[in-house]
């Protein structure tokens, strides 16, 4: 499939729920929601495809995270910076994000986070694997900055429902 | 012999409780849980996914190749299942086109017979 009807889905998509939700905020609401039901589906295809076994820290998370699953959806491999003291927190640059190929933002929605839905799609996909995840952008070259920052931060590990025999 | 939807939902529940109790009974810590179980008559053999799944298949005591269609049937879940956005997640599946790649996969898996599949 080409990158261009892509890039041209994912605008009508954004277009459209400008429309329907006339402010920025809901649209951003939005979109992380149905980021979030896309990753809990796309990560069983993750697993089902990448054969990646369960990851042992907060890093190994961000690695395969960087290395697979960009590389496998979107062609591209952010780098991994800015890891908080802690290892709790990291950040995802990305040098060119597909999804906004040819976008300009205008002024009256400034306040769009325009790529939101990766943001769903991370917290989503890292939630099926019992981690609560807090992911935003901090810089979006929409918005004039120079890179895309991804920003990840690692909340808790959700042991209701874990799969029986994991520690 | 074919189990009802009620004598699988029965199996699916009870099986459920069993891995969760073999688990923690298991002298290994960190235990996988239950991955085959064996009487006379059959195999049961057990796939986990990470997200807590579990793809669970009967099969003759003698079938061979288990690992790798199970495996395959997380792939066809991930794809005929997921990706259907008319499925809703923990509901039965009911989708056709999972149903017909299932019983292809079963089909190359039977053909395989007892000595597993070829290269």
């Amino acid at each position: 499939m080409s990158s261009e009807l892509f890039t041209l889905t994912y605008g009508a998509l954004v277009t459209q729920l400008c429309k329907d939700y006339e402010n920025d905020e809901d649209v951003n609401k939005q979109l992380d929601k149905m980021g979030y039901n896309i990753g809990v589906r796309l990560i069983e295809d993750f697993l089902a495809r990448s054969n990646v076994g369960r990851c042992h820290d907060f890093r190994e998370t961000a690695d395969v995270i960087a290395k697979v699953a960009f590389k496998m959806y979107l062609g591209i491999t952010p780098s991994i910076t800015n890891w908080s003291p802690a290892g709790d927190e990291f950040s995802l640059i990305l040098e060119n994000n597909p999804l906004v190929d040819f976008v300009e933002l205008p002024d009256n929605h400034s306040s769009l986070i325009y790529s939101n839905l990766l943001c769903g799609v991370l917290r989503g996909a890292l939630e099926m694997v019992q981690m609560a995840v807090d992911v935003k952008f901090v810089q979006d070259t929409l918005k004039g900055d120079s890179v895309t920052e991804i920003r990840m931060k690692f909340i808790r590990r959700i042991e209701d429902n874990l799969p029986v025999g994991e520690e | 012999p074919r189990l009802s939807s009620n004598e699988k939902l029965m199996l699916a529940s009870m099986f459920h409780s069993l891995f969760a109790i073999g688990s923690q009974l298991s002298p290994e810590p960190g235990s996988s849980g239950i991955e085959m179980l064996e009487t006379d008559t059959f195999k049961l053999h057990c796939f986990q996914t990470l997200t807590g799944i579990k793809f669970v298949v009967l099969a003759d005591p003698r079938q061979a190749g288990i690992d790798s269609l199970l495996r395959k049937i997380y792939e066809i879940y991930s794809d005929f299942a997921l990706k259907n956005p008319f499925y809703s997640l923990e509901m039965p599946i009911r989708c056709e086109l999972f149903d017909q790649n299932l019983k292809l996969a079963l089909e190359v898996a039977e053909k395989a017979g007892p000595f597993g599949p070829g290269p």
